[in-house]
């Protein structure tokens, strides 16, 4: 395993109430829907939680306010944090996580800009996030406009050659209001990172690619706080962040496990743990 | 006028930075096109022009973030480079959010003919039209060309541009009016119809004078725009037609031919009517030469066209 000491503290560190809170929302959309990304989605939380709680401007009663910055969830995946957090901030509503891909939902198996408030892009095919982002980081440019993009990829999607188009074009246009946050979580759908598609050395990559870079643990929330309210990290670049995370973290029994990337089929009993693992079902 | 003789792609150029000049949201990506290309839109307005490397990948992602944004992206590339290489990106980035980019592709066809079948975009209108939300035109000369990027501005969605060689013979008239999604009645309804899309239309001219030398009358629509076509003209075009042909520097499959049977299929209210596609075969070309020449190859030519049609007409019911 690369970065021991990193992977070591994602591994170690405890979640607070918010964590817990969070992600028993994401159980609930987990349950409504009877499937789901269950890895990816644990192992984002923390990032997206710092950037909707601490980082990015946004108005939930006005997704489209043009001074907001922009945020796209490239790992698509993913999408269970993101909903939770929309749902958290107030762009829809709590009960839309219950009906999670479900016929007539809002909320899918991968985010749909045409039919979700503060979803900027549809992804899921991966490797299309970062090229997006570098057409918004130049259009704030060229209207003279503060806004901020933030695109974050997985680990396994950084296979993807666009992703690297991307990095030289966000380089060549010094686009220092673009963060391209990785969720480093180490697993990809078949296996290891390390074994299935190695990425490293990974942030040698970025720099290479003349992104300034930082390291951090993805489950620190201060330490993610601190880093992501300090940007950009250099004048005329654009940044990467490496987020050192854990997989399924908070649920002992899928943290690091390939085989809790998807689940297409939840038992009760299979929901009724991860409840338990993370405080117990809310009564509100 | 100078332009007139001018190539296509010119006419299409000359016309972005027409509109730039004039629209605030008109922006210009190029992969790494041949030196010179839209200077005078580079000298004035440097931070609407992108020339970005070799990555169709990322320059359509990036037009499509330009998009979301309110711009209008226009970009120019070799046609399979957009159609092939970055399929996924026009499909999801382009379609499924339905912006407003316009990819003008240069060498539609066969035109790099001498360049191999790397570079040939013979499937190219049959990929786009699959495509939700896209729009496909070919026109057919670079003064029709002008009247298509004059409506492109305001066109809601993503729009597909097929160029074609440069110095392609003038046959479009400005008194037909140009609107994209109408077809252009050439020639009145005849006992043969042909229905024609891009640089065709030329051949279908001249196999008409041929044909009509011979006593037999030929009607033209011009289909430039492939997707969506313009249904009605097509069936009213086909209703009196004892034989319909469909001329198209494209597979047989998929595209122009494929689009016109499938029109004719779709109304109940009428057999279709024998029907003549005529284009390239399901197959990469093997040869080299030029577009002329292979249009010699796959009976493309006006005489060759106007032979099918002299042949096939005895059969006909």
């Amino acid at each position: 395993m690369s970065h021991p000491p990193f992977h070591n503290a994602a591994q170690a560190i405890p979640l607070d109430a918010r964590a817990r809170f969070l992600r028993r929302l994401a159980v609930e959309t987990l349950e409504g829907g009877g499937r789901g990304h269950i890895g990816s989605t644990l192992s984002l939380m923390e990032i997206l939680r710092v950037l909707y709680d601490d980082v990015m401007r946004f108005r939930p009663e006005e997704p489209a306010w043009p001074d907001r910055d922009r945020f796209i969830l490239s790992k698509g995946h993913g999408c269970i944090a993101q909903y939770v957090l929309l749902a958290d901030k107030g762009f829809i509503p709590r009960a839309a996580l219950r009906d999670f891909c479900r016929q007539h939902a809002i909320l899918g198996g991968h985010p749909d800009a045409n039919k979700i408030p503060g979803v900027e892009a549809s992804t899921g095919a991966l490797g299309h996030g970062l090229p997006i982002g570098v057409g918004m980081a130049l259009a704030a440019r060229l209207r003279g406009q503060a806004q901020r993009v933030f695109v974050v990829m997985g680990d396994g999607e950084t296979n993807e050659g666009s992703v690297w188009e991307a990095a030289m074009a966000a380089g060549k246009h010094r686009l220092s209001n673009l963060v391209a946050l990785v969720d480093y979580n180490k697993l990809q759908s078949y296996g290891p990172t390390a074994e299935v598609q190695d990425m490293e050395p990974f942030a040698d990559k970025w720099r290479a690619f003349n992104f300034a870079v930082a390291e951090v643990n993805g489950h620190d929330v201060a330490a993610l706080r601190a880093l992501l309210t300090a940007l950009p990290l250099a004048e005329g670049r654009p940044t990467a962040v490496i987020c050192h995370t854990i997989k399924g973290k908070g649920l002992p029994f899928a943290e690091g496990r390939a085989d809790w990337h998807h689940k297409s089929k939840l038992s009760a009993a299979e929901i009724e743990a991860m409840y338990d693992a993370l405080g117990g079902r809310d009564h509100a | 006028m100078p332009w007139e003789a001018a190539t296509m792609r010119k006419a299409a150029l000359e016309m972005i930075e027409t509109l730039a000049r004039r629209d605030p949201r008109v922006v210009f990506l190029g992969s790494d096109l041949g030196a010179g290309t839209l200077d005078g839109l580079r000298r004035d307005r440097p931070d609407r022009f992108f020339m970005e490397g070799i990555n169709e990948a990322n320059f359509i992602g990036m037009a499509a973030g330009l998009a979301m944004e309110g711009f209008i992206p226009y970009l120019n590339t070799i046609a399979p480079f957009f159609t092939r290489r970055a399929l996924e990106q026009i499909a999801v980035d382009l379609c499924l959010h339905n912006l407003p980019v316009r990819l003008i592709a240069s060498g539609g066809g066969v035109v790099y003919a001498p360049l191999g079948a790397t570079h040939l975009a013979i499937e190219d209108l049959a990929v786009m039209r699959a495509l939700p939300n896209m729009t496909v035109v070919a026109v057919s000369d670079a003064a029709e060309m002008r009247r298509l990027m004059a409506e492109s501005l305001d066109w809601p969605g993503p729009l597909y541009i097929r160029l074609a060689k440069g110095g392609d013979k003038e046959v479009s008239d400005a008194a037909r009016g140009f609107a994209i999604g109408k077809a252009i009645p050439v020639r009145p309804p005849a006992a043969v119809q042909m229905i024609t899309t891009g640089v065709m239309l030329a051949q279908a001219l001249e196999a008409a004078d041929l044909l009509a030398a011979q006593g037999v009358a030929c009607g033209i629509l011009h289909a430039h725009t492939v997707k969506p076509l313009d249904e009605a003209m097509v069936r009213a075009a086909a209703a009196p037609a004892r034989l319909v042909v469909t001329l198209e520097e494209h597979l047989r499959n998929g595209g122009l031919g494929s689009a016109v049977l499938e029109c004719l299929a779709d109304d109940p209210t009428r057999p279709i009517p024998p029907l003549l596609r005529l284009g390239l075969p399901d197959a990469f070309p093997k040869e080299y030469g030029s577009q002329d020449s292979m249009f010699q190859t796959f009976g493309l030519k006006a005489a060759q066209i106007a032979e099918r049609v002299r042949a096939t007409l005895p059969g006909l019911p």
